[in-house]
């Protein structure tokens, strides 16, 4: 049985506020940015970079700019950042949700049954290498529609880790437990859903947060090739050739994934009852 | 009725459980393949012509040299494992497949971690008595509960407990199926020496209660000791045997302190402890040879 209190190694002395490791980390941060940042400003302004590289300072007023007027209309090459990043969410959002459901269910087959494993493993090993933008032409020849296609991407690309994962934890679910439920007589469907599922849900979820992390990266480049959504507006700006504004994106897009990612970091937690991850 | 004797007939007549020749082979890799890659091995005879009767209400416990198929022989009675030869009667019916007329307490626990104290226990008796009323459900759940002394920590999951404390859901989620028989293996192996006596003697106080007919699985002499009605002493594998049956003669309530007071206990561990240490001195001496 793994110790499921491990405390970290407790000092004798009482450490004083500078030698805090959290402290450190966060000066280190601070330190680290303030440089970075004073290094783009001066660089910047003495013009280091390449022409027309934006201050830190103008990028800064930009962002405040973008994220303070998230919602404006006016035409699809003028949208507020906000509607950007709803309809990127969106595209993600049911792509993902596609992908899930067909990825779990499958994973559960797959992992309960050799024959299954051995029967599509060579579809899933062929497949998950491909990169997403590579399905991009197929899709729109196929579906005929640059939203659909986007959808069609996010799905084709988030469905690996979660049906390797789901496939990998049900086949690996402790045989005490299946031990348990013969004993007693469960029936297979009982089982199924009582045993093997929750069983098996670290790994699931483990296997959600891969996914959604490629969703979200994948989003971003085929929707330069789609039109609007987060990625359109950074190919936009590429023509305007609004720096800032493309770094205000980047920074958004960031931010939104580690959110998101933290979402499933949470809910791992909350699935884990102990069982280290 | 042939080739029986009248002695045996008496037996399992008022025998609960009876194993009859039960052998249990591991087939070896033989197929042409295996032989092609070099990976072809022999089968492996875990036990060998087994027999015994147990009466209902009795305590048995098993215990024998590390790899001798002890737990095979228990997975066997769960019907978790086939039996290659040989047959297993419960009540005179022979056991084909695990069933929840036999409860089992494992020597990992074996709970489920996302399930707390109670839903646990409630797993168990939902899947054996699907149409019982929720107030049926609640009241047996918190029998058993309270049978293993566990009020308090209904709702809280296996993590939060203790290894003594998990062992207590562990034979809680046994007894509250109203099993037969209690099929223990090595139930307190993984628990510290403290706690493992402190719960051997919660055992004796539960079994006193109930009197279910019980196999359990040890390693260790005083456990044995303490508990069963009768100790299986198992040769060493491959094809172990049954070497002795010995019958314990303590009067119950039984405690430590009042069984070494008994004249036959120090024979009896005597017997236990040269058993033990020849078959183990054996097996060591097999596994030095074969390097």
């Amino acid at each position: 049985m793994a110790v499921t209190s491990a405390a970290p190694p407790t000092k004798e002395k009482s450490e004083s506020l500078w030698l805090n490791e959290n402290v450190k980390a966060a000066g280190l941060f601070i330190l680290s940015l303030v440089l970075f940042l004073s290094f783009w400003e001066i660089g910047a302004r003495a013009g280091w970079f390449s022409k027309g590289m934006p201050t830190a300072s103008a990028t800064f007023k930009e962002f405040w700019w973008w994220v303070t007027n998230p919602f404006f209309d006016n035409g699809p090459n003028d949208l507020g950042i906000g509607w950007n990043l709803l309809i990127s969410l969106r595209r993600v959002a049911i792509g993902y949700v596609l992908a899930s459901v067909v990825a779990v269910p499958l994973g559960v087959l797959i992992g309960m049954s050799p024959v299954a494993r051995k029967g599509f493993n060579p579809y899933v090993q062929l497949l998950k290498p491909v990169s997403p933008l590579a399905w991009l032409p197929l899709g729109l020849y196929i579906l005929r529609d640059s939203e659909q296609t986007g959808v069609f991407i996010i799905f084709i690309s988030s469905i690996w880790p979660t049906l390797i994962n789901t496939s990998f934890g049900v086949a690996n679910v402790d045989k005490d437990y299946l031990d348990v439920a013969n004993t007693l007589g469960a029936s297979r469907l009982r089982t199924i859903f009582k045993v093997i599922i929750p069983a098996a849900l670290p790994n699931i979820v483990s296997g959600l947060r891969i996914s959604m992390g490629i969703a979200w990266l994948v989003i971003v480049a085929a929707e330069m090739l789609l039109g609007t959504g987060l990625g359109y507006f950074i190919w936009n700006e590429w023509n305007n050739l609004s720096v800032p504004n493309i770094l205000v994106a980047i920074f958004i897009i960031g931010i939104v994934g580690l959110i998101l990612d933290n979402i499933f970091a949470v809910l791992e937690k909350v699935v884990a009852f102990g069982r280290n991850s | 009725m042939n080739g029986v004797t009248p002695d045996q007939v008496d037996q399992s007549l008022t025998s609960q459980l009876s194993i009859r020749s039960v052998t249990k082979t591991f087939p070896g890799k033989s197929g042409f393949l295996d032989k092609l890659l070099g990976k072809s091995s022999r089968d492996f005879t875990a036990i060998e012509d087994i027999s015994m009767e147990i009466e209902p209400n009795t305590f048995v416990t098993i215990i024998g040299p590390s790899g001798c198929g002890k737990s095979t022989l228990l997975g066997m009675v769960a019907g978790l494992m086939p039996i290659t030869s040989g047959e297993i009667l419960l009540n005179g019916n022979p056991i084909t497949g695990p069933g929840p007329n036999r409860g089992m307490v494992f020597q990992n626990y074996a709970l489920m971690p996302w399930m707390t104290v109670e839903e646990n226990i409630r797993f168990a008796v939902e899947t054996v008595h699907p149409d019982l009323s929720d107030k049926g459900m609640k009241r047996l759940i918190k029998e058993n509960i309270q049978l293993v002394g566990l009020e308090g920590a209904e709702s809280k999951h296996p993590h939060e407990l203790s290894g003594g404390m998990r062992q207590r859901v562990g034979i809680a989620r046994a007894l509250a199926i109203d099993p037969q028989i209690l099929l223990m293996d090595e139930p307190f192996g993984a628990l510290d020496a403290l706690t493992r006596g402190f719960l051997q003697e919660e055992i004796e106080r539960i079994w006193e209660r109930q009197r279910k007919t019980v196999i359990m699985i040890t390693h260790s002499i005083d456990e044995a000791l303490l508990l069963s009605d009768r100790i299986v002493m198992m040769t060493r594998g491959p094809a172990a045997r049954v070497d002795e049956i010995l019958e314990v003669p303590f009067p119950r309530p039984r405690d430590r302190e009042s069984i070494e007071q008994h004249p036959a206990y120090h024979d009896l561990k005597a017997e236990m402890e040269s058993h033990l240490f020849r078959e183990t001195r054996a097996v060591e001496a097999a596994r030095i040879g074969r390097k």
